[in-house]
């Protein structure tokens, strides 16, 4: 406990740099993902299937190669990029399909009869999708969007094995420089992870459970 | 809203032609993105005074025509990542089993102590998992890698189990007691299998994450394929092959796991036309036992009320 109390001023500065990752491809993210999910539902066929690869290549990697590449592969073809920002990137790149399959899922959720209704009095490809389908359909992304955050937020820890200081990375050093104290100064980065990953888990299952009720 | 086409007013000879237009344009500019960037890779490059070899120049590559070189990939990587990953699903589904049925216990204080560990473990990031079991346990890599996914994937696929429990309907439960079976002997005979065959394709799902996570191996040392192709091999051959080692590995990650997830939706296509319920969604498991959990909840509210 001593260990964990005297090195409080490492675990805040990696806790800064999870939560900065977290924000920072989250948003990027968000984006890439909205992005990916349009061109998914878009008319044009080749924006389709451009889209269809692109999320089930990414899927399939794992996130460790994503970041290796980032880190190490794309600064020996000749990129300058920081470490943060290498692993922003290959979080963001990493999460944009998940996000756009949660974001696609939750339109595709909205019952085909709300939209036909909506034709049917007249109104027009906008008033469809802005007034009747999208409100919709987003109290249904929005459950899937916290899950898919709070995979991120687990997933940031995998960036501090490539050059980045953070919740992880601070773990690992301060656990190798304490060698009696190792349980402790782990269960401490557990509790700083779980400071996020918990609350989220609770509002994700609530507003779930909330409107799986009014459907 | 899976046919978006009532939308739109459908479309006349004018505004397909113009999709189609659209759709080549595009295609063109996406395919020379893809072209400019092979392009780019394959150029020689000046470093220093020294001209070197573009990207896709045989002189990189010409390792890959070893089959001793092959067999290390095929026997110390992909052998290396598949074994942790067939003991840890293994384990994973039997650790599952467990806690599904500890978590649905009638008991109060197996039923609650479970739900907690299990929403820890499902909040940590399986990486500091297998940091924690290799320093504190020290049970040297390999085990550290098999242990912590089997703990993290085991406490998804019991929360799965128990969400697939608890959405069957009442009736099940009671026909069973009423012909004379222990509460146990229902569960196990009567409810379980149903509830296995329903979350399948989930624990399927969720089987192909645990295959990626066996990658976060590389970071605790244990011998997999991403450590023995960008790690040990690069560092035999040389920097020089570090980017053809790289396609070469992510080809055969993709190869392993595209044809597990393409299992997993086969499974739950065949799964879906068999049961008439709610199709779950293999492709993100996390959010489908949400579902399934506020669907069996919803469901045990509505009969209690009538």
């Amino acid at each position: 406990m001593d260990a964990v109390i005297a090195n409080l001023p490492t675990y805040f500065e990696g806790f800064r740099m999870t939560v900065l990752l977290l924000v920072a491809s989250g948003i990027s993210a968000l984006i890439l993902g909205t992005v990916i999910a349009a061109m998914r539902i878009s008319p044009v066929s080749s924006l389709r299937a451009f889209a269809t690869v692109y999320t089930e290549l990414v899927r399939n990697t794992p996130l460790t190669l994503v970041l290796f590449f980032c880190a190490i592969v794309l600064p020996y073809l000749g990129s300058n990029l920081e470490y943060e920002v290498a692993a922003i990137v290959g979080l963001s790149v990493y999460t944009s399909p998940f996000i756009a399959e949660a974001l696609r899922s939750g339109i595709n959720g909205v019952p085909v009869g709300q939209a036909e209704a909506s034709r049917s009095v007249g109104m027009s490809f906008g008033q469809t999708v802005g007034i009747v389908v999208l409100p919709q359909a987003f109290r249904m992304t929005i459950p899937p969007l916290i899950n898919v955050f709070i995979a991120l937020t687990k997933n940031t820890s995998v960036a501090g094995a490539f050059f980045v200081f953070e919740l992880f990375a601070a773990g690992r050093q301060l656990a190798n420089a304490n060698g009696d104290a190792v349980i402790a100064i782990l269960l401490g980065v557990a509790t700083l992870y779980l400071l996020i990953t918990i609350p989220l888990g609770v509002i994700a299952a609530r507003l779930e459970r909330k409107w799986v009720v009014q459907r | 809203m899976s046919n978006s086409s009532v939308l739109f007013d459908a479309p006349g000879p004018r505004a397909r032609r113009i999709s189609l237009i659209a759709s080549i344009i595009t295609g063109i500019f996406i395919a020379a993105g893809l072209v400019w960037m092979i392009w780019t890779l394959a150029q020689p490059r000046e470093s220093g005074g020294i001209t070197l070899p573009g990207y896709f120049d045989a002189s990189r590559w010409d390792i890959f025509a070893d089959p001793e070189l092959w067999s290390f990939i095929i026997f110390q990587g992909v052998v290396g990542t598949l074994r942790a990953a067939l003991t840890a699903s293994v384990l994973a589904v039997i650790l599952g089993i467990i806690l599904s049925l500890l978590r649905s216990s009638e008991i109060a204080w197996i039923r609650i102590p479970t739900a907690v560990v299990l929403e820890l473990v499902r909040g940590m990031p399986v990486l500091l998992m297998m940091l924690f079991i290799l320093l504190v346990l020290n049970t040297g890599a390999f085990w550290a890698v098999v242990a912590a996914l089997t703990l993290y994937n085991g406490a998804l696929i019991g929360e799965a189990l128990r969400a697939g429990l608890a959405s069957l309907p009442r009736g099940q439960r009671e026909a069973g007691l009423s012909l004379g079976m222990r509460p146990l002997q229902s569960k196990m005979l009567v409810e379980f299998p149903q509830a296995f065959r329903q979350m399948l394709p989930i624990i399927v799902a969720q089987l192909v994450v645990l295959l990626k996570d066996t990658s976060l191996g590389f970071i605790v040392g244990y011998v997999e394929l991403l450590r023995v192709n960008m790690s040990n091999l690069v560092s035999f051959y040389g920097n020089r092959y570090m980017f053809s080692f790289f396609v070469v590995t992510l080809v055969l990650y993709l190869i392993m796991n595209l044809s597990l997830s393409w299992f997993a939706r086969w499974l739950s296509k065949r799964t879906a036309s068999k049961s008439s319920g709610t199709r779950l969604d293999p492709e993100d498991p996390g959010q489908a036992v949400l579902k399934a959990n506020a669907m069996a909840e919803s469901r045990q509210m509505g009969q209690g009320s009538i």
